[in-house]
């Protein structure tokens, strides 16, 4: 009967840019929040005259944020299934200091007191996924109750002091790859890791596009894989030799193999198991995802679980690279978290957003927060700063949307045609004041019935 | 009618979404104080040009002009368009639900006196406005707790309030019964008779062919012709011609059914409203399928079908009191969806964007979503099947995209329902139940679902045809259970079936009902 419409070739090479990084319907977003990270990065490098891309500072950037970031991977799924944590902070804090304690008066080898913190993490979890998905209280409350709740808990248990860990322990924050073989100038462990990494992403390449081929899809051409192969790769080595040539002694961070690792674990499971699909279901249509047949309960329950393991693990890192643990610990965590999220462009309403988005918003934030720093710009002019950012990135997206084009680099590709209505204007037109009545709405039908 | 001066004209339209051209050059002229029918395949682009028109689309986006009461226009968005009389009731009804009747028609146009909101004033408009449109509701009523018959015409109250000149209505009786349907077609001629033009979108072609002046085809984004319904002599096949391009043969594919054994039985149904406890929704009601059997529930909108059928697929609505279900003899527990999916059940909403879609969602990724498991091993999802499984159903049901790797909110209403249907068929079901689906699809579409029903029922499934439209339900069912206030009031075999005895059925209680 009638024809498929006509493919469009002239918005096409901005549509193959968009597929470098992933499919879908958020790539567009992705792509400008990477750009202004990249923006960013070298406006600093320049700025502090050389000082953001030295060894030195880039292992501290990492040492600094990875508690953050991996706050971000476990907050981004929260925010998709249409949910917020705001006790996250409170959280690393409890079992910072339980684990601590453990150690030091209990004299638990680390291993098992780390085991210990994941075991408390799950339980806390397991207690507000339970007010969550099985009671029905909105996440903003039960989150808001446990934020004081485990702060509490954190100076009750501590007696509010400092508690020293163990010099063994802190490998976890304040560790570096071990080197070996014969001296090379370089960290031949980062050198290692590098290297795998970068055979990994070839691989990885190689295998997608022969996926494609069996699908059939629409592949993008190849000169897009090579252009995005060479950047990366460039990126990879830049970073191996970054890393690996800083001062005697010091390497990767193990918390950033920590962050690598969980990225890759959690980004494996949204995208590519029926859980991930479950939670993007639950948070763009929970009603529809129910007649569907996901058990929304199980889902907004395990959400909310991971959540709190994932803040346990961030609160044991940050333990270990302060060497200690103390009250004031994690305090403002979660604000961070959220707001690395949502400029990482997960939607408010929920439904949309990505762990790979979420982590570039959260070095967002990172490499503000250090170039400032080491601009010599104080902290209260640092938080006005990032407040304005997290406005700006997420005002612009709503204004794209609103538009129908895509984010910042719709905005910097200014091609009328290309860009109109990538996000589709149908839905985003009325979705701010529909999605906000059907949040308020989701714990009802949340509540057993 | 010659001698009308034209209100509008829309002088080649020309509209482009990423890799979709939804309309190329397209005119349209409406006169003063006529009834302008645009009717087109779904996806032909009736929606995405009133949206031009109306300002969603704003000057800019689209190339083209717009000459309205004699002046070339270029809205900026949709108040602006509203200020010079155009009101569009979209396709998607926009009423805030747990908003009253009066603040719902005046949102965002709320009546002021020295800055605050006059409510005794909006009260009293709001009577009258209601009344204009024939409603006597309290004005103070949510609007959740009116019909969507109402709903509909609360919207052109609305629309009223706002000193509209030109009406734009896409698929207004889509979701309405057939009297409301008459209701709002009186109304809308009523308008015509105080001087208000009217641009109605629908697939229903009667209604067209009732009401209409002139009719503009749309077909794949191009103007076809425009009829003048008076003079050229139009009835439905004509319309019909024009939008697919060619004659339909009949309306209803041909079939022999091959009815076997009951294998599908519910006894004694009995489901409370989930708010109002002591209102019984569904009253002690039984039914059977037989294999490769096609059966309609008829009823009037609220009569408890909708409810009856989501309580049986895993007690999706109200409190579940009392009741069996039996599958090939034995007795099935459905206590969650997940367990109705797994017995073989399917239920495609009528409402599908609340409860069909997700529509932040991919293509491909809503039409295996209800059966993720199908496609998976240790819950990792094969993206080759998925793309592999999306494609086939594309082809099959015709969806009209360049890719099934789009999001569904780029799809015409109609394609969505198809992507709905696509999603349940993919779960293999020995028991489908179709809540209304043909709800917003185009004629020759609606053709090509029947025949997708007669082929699962001649593949030896059980279909359960819910439908608002009696000629639908006269033409598919092998045999039609009637349903009245919550209980089964009659269940007449096909050959006895006709409108009368079916209608009579639908709104009277019956003492004794033979079950099978
Ligand atoms: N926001 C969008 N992004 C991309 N494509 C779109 C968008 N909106 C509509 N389209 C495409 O434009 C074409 C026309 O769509 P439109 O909604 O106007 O159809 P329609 O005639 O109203 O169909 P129906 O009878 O099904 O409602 C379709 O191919 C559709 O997929
Ligand atoms: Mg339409």
């Amino acid at each position: 009967m009638s024809a498929v419409p006509e493919e469009k070739k002239k918005s096409g090479w901005y549509r193959d840019l968009g597929k470098m990084f992933g499919a879908g319907q958020s790539s567009g977003r992705q792509l400008g929040i990477l750009g202004a990270l990249v923006v960013i990065i070298i406006f600093f490098q320049i700025a502090t005259g050389g000082l953001t891309l030295d060894p030195t500072n880039l292992i501290n950037l990492v040492n600094q944020n990875a508690y953050v970031l991996i706050l971000a991977i476990g907050m981004v799924m929260v925010i998709i299934a249409g949910h917020i944590d705001l006790s996250v902070g409170s959280i690393a804090a409890f079992v910072g200091i339980m684990v601590a304690t453990s150690m030091a008066s209990w004299h638990f080898p680390p291993a098992v007191a780390i085991l210990l913190g994941l075991a408390l993490g799950a339980v806390i979890g397991a207690w507000q996924g339970m007010w969550v998905a099985y009671v029905g209280v909105p996440a903003f409350i039960v989150t808001l109750a446990g934020m004081l709740i485990f702060r509490g808990a954190n100076q009750f248990f501590g007696n509010s002091t400092t508690v020293v860990v163990p010099q063994s322990f802190t490998f976890i924050g304040g560790g570096f790859i071990r080197d070996f073989g014969p001296n090379t100038n370089y960290s031949n462990g980062t050198l290692l890791l590098g290297l795998i990494v970068a055979i990994v992403i070839i691989v990885q390449e190689w295998r997608s596009r022969r996926t494609q081929t069996t699908m059939g899809s629409q592949k993008a051409p190849l000169w897009v894989s090579i252009v995005k192969l060479a950047i990366l790769e460039a990126l990879v080595v830049y970073a191996t030799l970054l890393f690996a040539g800083g001062r005697l002694g010091t390497s990767f961070p193990i918390s950033g193999i920590i962050l690598g690792i969980l990225v890759l674990a959690y980004s494996f499971v949204t995208r590519r198991t029926t859980f991930g699909r479950h939670i993007y279901a639950v948070g763009g249509n929970w009603r529809a995802a129910e007649l569907s047949g996901v058990k929304i309960r199980r889902i907004n329950f395990f959400v909310m679980m991971n959540m709190s393991i994932l803040a346990s693990v961030a609160g044991m890192i940050g333990v270990a690279r302060a060497g200690a643990s103390g009250p004031g610990d994690g305090v403002g965590w979660e604000l961070d978290a959220i707001a690395a999220v949502f400029i990482g462009g997960a939607a408010v309403a929920g439904g949309i957003g990505t762990i790979v988005g979420s982590i570039v918003g959260g070095l967002v934030i990172a490499v503000l927060n250090n170039g400032l720093q080491l601009l010599g710009v104080t902290i209260d002019r640092v938080q006005i700063i990032k407040g304005l950012v997290l406005l700006i990135a997420v005002g612009i997206d709503v204004y794209s949307k609103k538009q129908g084009r895509p984010s910042l680099i719709g905005l910097m590709t200014r091609n009328r045609r290309a860009s109109e209505a990538a996000a589709g204007l149908e839905a985003p037109a009325v979705e701010p004041a529909e999605n906000s009545a059907e949040a308020s709405s989701r714990p009802k039908s949340t509540t057993p019935n | 009618m010659q001698a009308e001066p034209t209100i509008l004209e829309m002088r080649s339209i020309t509209k482009e979404f990423p890799g979709v051209k939804a309309l190329s050059n397209v005119s349209l002229t409406v006169s003063a104080g006529e009834i302008h029918s645009i009717c087109g395949e779904n996806g032909a682009g009736k929606s995405t040009l009133m949206k031009v028109l109306s300002g969603v689309y704003p000057f800019g986006t689209y190339d083209g002009t717009i000459v309205y009461q004699g002046e070339e226009v270029r809205f900026r968005d949709i108040r602006s368009s509203e200020a010079a009389g155009i009101v569009i009731i979209h396709q998607e009804l926009a009423l805030i639900p747990e908003l009253s009747i009066t603040e719902n028609i005046f949102l965002g146009n709320e009546p002021r006196r020295g800055g605050v909101i006059n409510w005794v004033e909006a009260k009293s408009r709001a009577i009258e406005l209601l009344a204009r449109v024939g409603l006597s509701d309290d004005p103070d009523t949510q609007i959740k707790n009116i019909g969507v018959g109402k709903q509909q015409l609360v919207e052109i109250a609305k629309a009223l309030n706002k000193s509209v000149k030109l009406l734009i209505l896409d698929e207004p009786t889509a979701a309405l019964n057939s009297s409301d349907s008459q209701h709002l077609l009186d109304l809308i001629l009523g308008l015509k008779g105080k001087g208000i033009s009217s641009i109605m979108i629908s697939h229903k072609l009667n209604e067209i062919e009732q009401i209409s002046d002139s009719i503009t085809i749309l077909r794949d984004g191009k103007t076809i012709e425009t009829l003048d319904v008076k003079s050229d002599g139009v009835d439905e096949d004509r319309i019909i011609r024009g939008m697919v391009g060619r004659n339909l043969e009949s309306r209803f594919p041909d079939r022999t059914p091959n009815i076997g054994e009951i294998f599908f039985e519910v006894r004694n149904w009995t489901v409370q409203h989930p708010q109002v406890p002591e209102r019984m929704v569904v009253k002690d009601s039984s039914f059977v399928v037989r294999r490769g059997e096609i059966v309609g529930f008829a009823g009037l909108m609220g009569a408890g079908r909708t409810e009856l059928a989501m309580s049986i697929f895993g007690r999706s609505y109200g409190n579940f009191i009392s009741g069996e279900v039996y599958k090939d003899g034995k007795e099935i527990k459905l206590r969650s969806v997940s367990e109705a999916i797994d017995n073989g059940l399917a239920y495609v909403s009528e409402d599908r964007k609340a409860l069909g879609l997700n529509l932040l969602d991919l293509i491909k990724s809503s039409i295996v979503s209800s059966k993720l498991s199908k496609i998976s091993r240790w819950d990792v999802v094969n993206d080759a099947k998925e793309f592999a499984i999306a494609e086939q159903y594309r082809k099959d049901l015709r969806i009209k995209t360049p890719s099934v790797e789009r999001g569904v909110s780029t799809l015409s209403g109609g394609n969505q329902q198809k992507v709905v249907l696509a999603k349940w068929m993919f779960t293999d079901p020995d028991l489908l139940i179709l809540d209304e689906p043909t709800r917003g699809i185009d004629v020759g579409a609606k053709y090509e679902i029947y025949g997708i029903i007669q082929r699962l029922a001649a593949e030896g499934k059980g279909v359960i045809v819910i439908s608002s439209e009696l000629p639908e339900l006269l033409g598919i069912s092998d045999r039609i259970y009637t349903i009245f206030e919550g209980a089964i009031t009659s269940n007449i075999p096909a050959a006895e079936a006709d409108p009368e005895t079916v209608m009579k059925n639908m709104t009277s209680t019956k003492k004794k009902v033979a079950q099978r």
